[in-house]
């Protein structure tokens, strides 16, 4: 039934988060992360976790990296022969894993690097590559885009991160931002599909929390053509992110103010050019507020921002040492790999830690 | 030939009556009388109408009111009402008349669907402790906020169209002034003041002494056009063109020449003591695009200023004409259900026309959603809300606010007798009659009204707290927190709706 979408029968989830950026664009392998998220092991119960990583294909840094899960063997072909139409394939191969006695029953993992061809007028070569992966997920049975965007990569599963991390061979891969899910399902079971991080092009997400105003969250998100299919509602937080930055160029405390944004009683408090400015963005983009308890790590190629719910329902913690800014559900994990830290600091509901690239062209935020 | 039709009710007087005769003057059905020779309060029980005056008036608690146990042979499809409707009309020729809303067994949705509550995975808020927000504006959102960094600073570049901020998504739907009293509207405007909501004219006007508080009344225009000139237009924050009703949808407000007195008259701009029958449809519309021609008439007479609702019945296309609503350039549409309250009214009609406003609100918000131009209107559903939780289903259903009449009248006294029609209300509520009007204190009516609103309010922020939720934005349209019990897969569907336990 068209009005039922399979994505009401979301998952709820209790997690841990862990993000790790050098602002400076030092590359560092995955060993940190790894270690970092190990230490809030008793956070998640195996069923799921993963990690997205930015500048692991230096070498095909112009093409869009898609990392596919395959549950359905036999969609491989199918799969290809869509993309041929769509793209130049450069490269096309299985993702590397090893053989582990923690992570079974693996489907197929597999990457394409592609370059836009055919592309119709009048359309962005964004949403060209949104409307891809929405198809993709929507229409072929058991095919999954784990990520879409350039120079980066999603890798993730049902099992513990730490666990993955060494299946999925993250020692041998460098990157500038790191961050790493570790899930606590807690009604159906794990599936490839639904772990952590979400992303569409080169916006991830990994997400502590269970978003209660997920059912008009996505009824709004339908209508600018982002179908929830995923079955989590950390898919709306990046398909909110990708609305608000990429599609209405809004600047970051502007998304911000929508997503947790400032209660009523605060906004009255204001002077009249800041009332009005806040009035507006929560009367536009009323059903774009996320309700209930969150906090999240987003990135892109540029940024890598942290965020709690508004009224502070989940843990989130910010840090600093030296380029690399650190956010965690706990401060343990970052300790574990920082016990001098520069500057740590618990920021308040709804205000964003934000780590920028140095090098990168001032994107406003 | 005699046709007998039974008294429905008994007026019983215990001896604990101490011949006061308070219920003799408080009836205004001519009920009761008072005989001095035998010292006796007789009851002309075929004119008692159960309003309960006497009863709650009687110092001694002396009176009970029973229903008349006149007994037929049983019958399950030609029931006493329907017997007794057909003498009625045998008798008379005329069509019979009633008022307030459908009291027919019709399946109520709002009581088949329940909420959701949080446990464990997500916490459950406490509006007692925490902040919990019913805030609601109305009006035409853009469907993109352009903002960039000036000079450090975010600016909004978009144009934004006006909006009318409510405090509690509640507001008070229309009553005329002539259907009910003066004393009702004063509490409804001082009430939607202290609450900061709105209450609705209806289609008779503004009362010289309740322009002052014309940022919190609806302005309403339909077919008679009483009342309306160019100040009403701009007394208020909306003007709202009615086209239909749910307890009448396809027919216009009828007020008998016995209700307009002079002050009626002044403000509907009619004559003393003549009918103020309002066409059924407007004159001026008869389609979509005439609709969209008087919607600017009236943005243009009130400078782009108001917003401009237009209320419809809800029927069966009701989905597709609000969409035409929508883009005609309305910023409000109202959809009345067939539950919705009347002064008067063609029993057959309100028993028999109209749509439930739960699958109606569904059905509308839907269809904007799918065409892209939901941003473009608030939705306001009304008819048939009791209680607060009604109001929530309703604003979970896609609603941005509701309207409430008949739990406004309650509030004050209204038993729903469904006399209003007469014009012989005994609580002061549906009547212009002086003596009867000046039962209704407008400072009592108003401290009601307002707590009926506060309660209601509380008790909302209560649910959506309970669902993890603390703003009344993220509640709506959100049906997730919906569950259906006992409807077929087809009503499910229409609502938008999934079954209890899945």
């Amino acid at each position: 039934m068209a009005f039922f979408p399979r994505s009401t029968e979301k998952q709820l989830d209790g997690c841990a988060v862990v993000g790790i950026m050098d602002t400076s664009a030092k590359r560092f392998n995955g060993d940190d992360i790894t270690k970092a998220i190990a230490v809030m092991r008793d956070r998640s119960n195996g069923l799921g976790g993963g990690f997205a990583a930015y500048g692991i294909y230096p070498q095909h840094a112009d093409l869009y990296a898609f990392h596919m899960i395959y549950l359905n063997t036999d969609k491989r072909y199918d799969v290809e022969e869509y993309l041929k139409k769509k793209f130049y394939i450069a490269s096309s191969e299985k993702i590397p894993t090893r053989k582990t006695k923690q992570i079974v029953d693996s489907p197929i993992l597999w990457r394409y690097f592609l370059a836009v061809e055919n592309k119709p007028a009048g359309i962005t070569e964004e949403d060209y590559i949104v409307e891809t992966v929405m198809e993709i997920n929507d229409k072929l049975e058991g095919v999954f885009v784990a990520s879409s965007g350039k120079n980066m990569g999603v890798f993730k599963g049902v099992g513990y991160p730490e666990d993955l991390s060494v299946f999925y061979k993250l020692e041998e891969y460098e990157a500038y931002i790191w961050t790493s899910h570790g899930r606590f399902p807690t009604n159906t079971g794990g599936w490839w599909g639904g772990a952590h991080p979400f992303n569409i092009l080169d916006w991830s997400v990994v997400h502590n929390g269970e978003i209660s105003s997920y059912g008009i969250n996505q009824r709004y998100l339908e209508a600018y053509g982002y179908k929830c299919t995923l079955m989590t509602d950390t898919e709306v937080v990046a398909y909110t992110m990708d609305l608000l930055m990429r599609k209405h160029q809004m600047p970051l405390e502007a998304a911000c103010a929508v997503i947790a944004a400032p209660l009523w009683e605060q906004i009255d408090r204001m002077d009249e050019k800041e009332k009005d400015l806040y009035t507006k963005l929560r009367q536009t983009y009323a059903s774009l507020l996320l309700n209930g308890p969150f906090s999240f790590i987003i990135t892109n190629k540029d940024q890598m921002i942290g965020i709690t719910d508004r009224i502070r329902l989940r843990p989130v913690i910010g840090a600093r040492k030296g380029n690399r800014t650190f956010i965690s559900t706990e401060e343990a994990a970052v300790r574990e790999l920082e016990p001098d830290l520069d500057e740590i600091w618990i920021p308040r509901g709804g205000e964003p830690i934000v780590a920028q690239l140095k090098s990168a062209r001032r994107r406003a935020i | 030939m005699i046709s007998y039709i039974p008294e429905q009710f008994k007026v019983n007087f215990s001896d604990k009556c101490i011949k006061c005769l308070a219920c003799v003057k408080q009836c205004s059905f001519g009920a009761l009388s008072y005989d001095e020779e035998d010292n006796t309060i007789y009851s002309t029980d075929k004119n008692c109408v159960a309003c309960h005056r006497c009863v709650t008036l009687c110092p001694t608690k002396a009176i009970s009111i029973t229903k008349n146990p006149l007994a037929y042979r049983h019958n399950n499809y030609w029931k006493p009402e329907t017997v007794e409707n057909i003498y009625k009309q045998a008798e008379t020729g005329g069509i019979l008349l009633t008022g307030s809303g459908n009291d027919q067994e019709w399946p109520s949705y709002f009581d088949r669907l329940l909420f959701d509550a949080s446990q464990v995975t997500n916490p459950s808020i406490d509006p007692i402790r925490e902040p919990m927000e019913l805030r609601t504006y109305l009006g035409e959102k853009p469907s993109e906020l352009k903002v960039t960094r000036k000079d450090g600073k975010l600016v909004i570049s978009t144009k934004y169209k006006p909006q009318v901020k409510l405090e509690t998504p509640i507001m008070f739907g229309a009553m005329s002034l002539g259907a009910v009293s003066l004393n009702l509207h004063r509490g409804l405007a001082r009430a939607s003041k202290e609450a900061g909501t709105l209450w609705n004219t209806g289609e008779g006007g503004l009362h010289e002494e309740l322009y002052e508080f014309g940022d919190n009344t609806t302005v309403q225009v339909a077919s008679g056009r009483y009342g309306v000139n160019h100040r009403y237009l701009n007394a208020g924050r909306v003007v709202e063109i009615k086209i239909g009703q749910g307890a009448k949808p396809g027919i216009g407000g009828h007020l008998p020449g016995e209700k307009i007195n002079e002050d009626i008259s002044r403000t509907r701009m009619i004559p003393k003591g003549t009918d103020a029958l309002s066409p059924a449809p407007h004159h001026d519309i008869y389609s979509i695009e005439d609709l969209a021609q008087l919607v600017y008439a009236l943005k243009e007479a009130t400078h782009y200023k108001k917003l401009v609702s237009v209320k419809i019945a809800a029927v069966h296309n009701v989905a597709a004409i609000a969409s035409g609503i929508a883009r005609a350039g309305a910023d409000i549409v109202t959809i009345d259900g067939f539950r919705g309250g009347t002064g008067a009214t063609p029993t057959i009609i309100r028993n028999h026309i109209g749509i439930p406003i739960e699958l109606a609100i569904a059905a509308v918000d839907d269809r904007l959603r799918r065409e892209g131009i939901r941003n473009t209107v608030s939705l306001v559903a009304s008819g048939g809300i009791r209680n607060s939780a009604d109001v929530a289903k309703a604003i979970a259903l896609g609603a941005d606010a509701v309207y409430i009449g008949t739990a406004a009248l309650l509030s004050v006294g209204c038993t729903l007798c469904q006399k209003c029609y007469t014009g012989k209300c005994a609580w002061g509520i549906t009547t212009t009659n002086p003596e009867l009007v000046k039962r209704l204190n407008p400072e009592i009516a108003y401290r009601r009204l307002y707590n009926l609103l506060r309660g209601w309010s509380i008790e909302i922020k209560e649910m959506i707290g309970a669902m993890g939720l603390n703003a009344i934005e993220s509640l709506r349209g959100n049906r997730l927190k919906l569950r259906g019990v006992g409807l077929s897969d087809t009503e499910l569907e229409i609502l938008g709706v999934k079954p209890a336990g899945r």
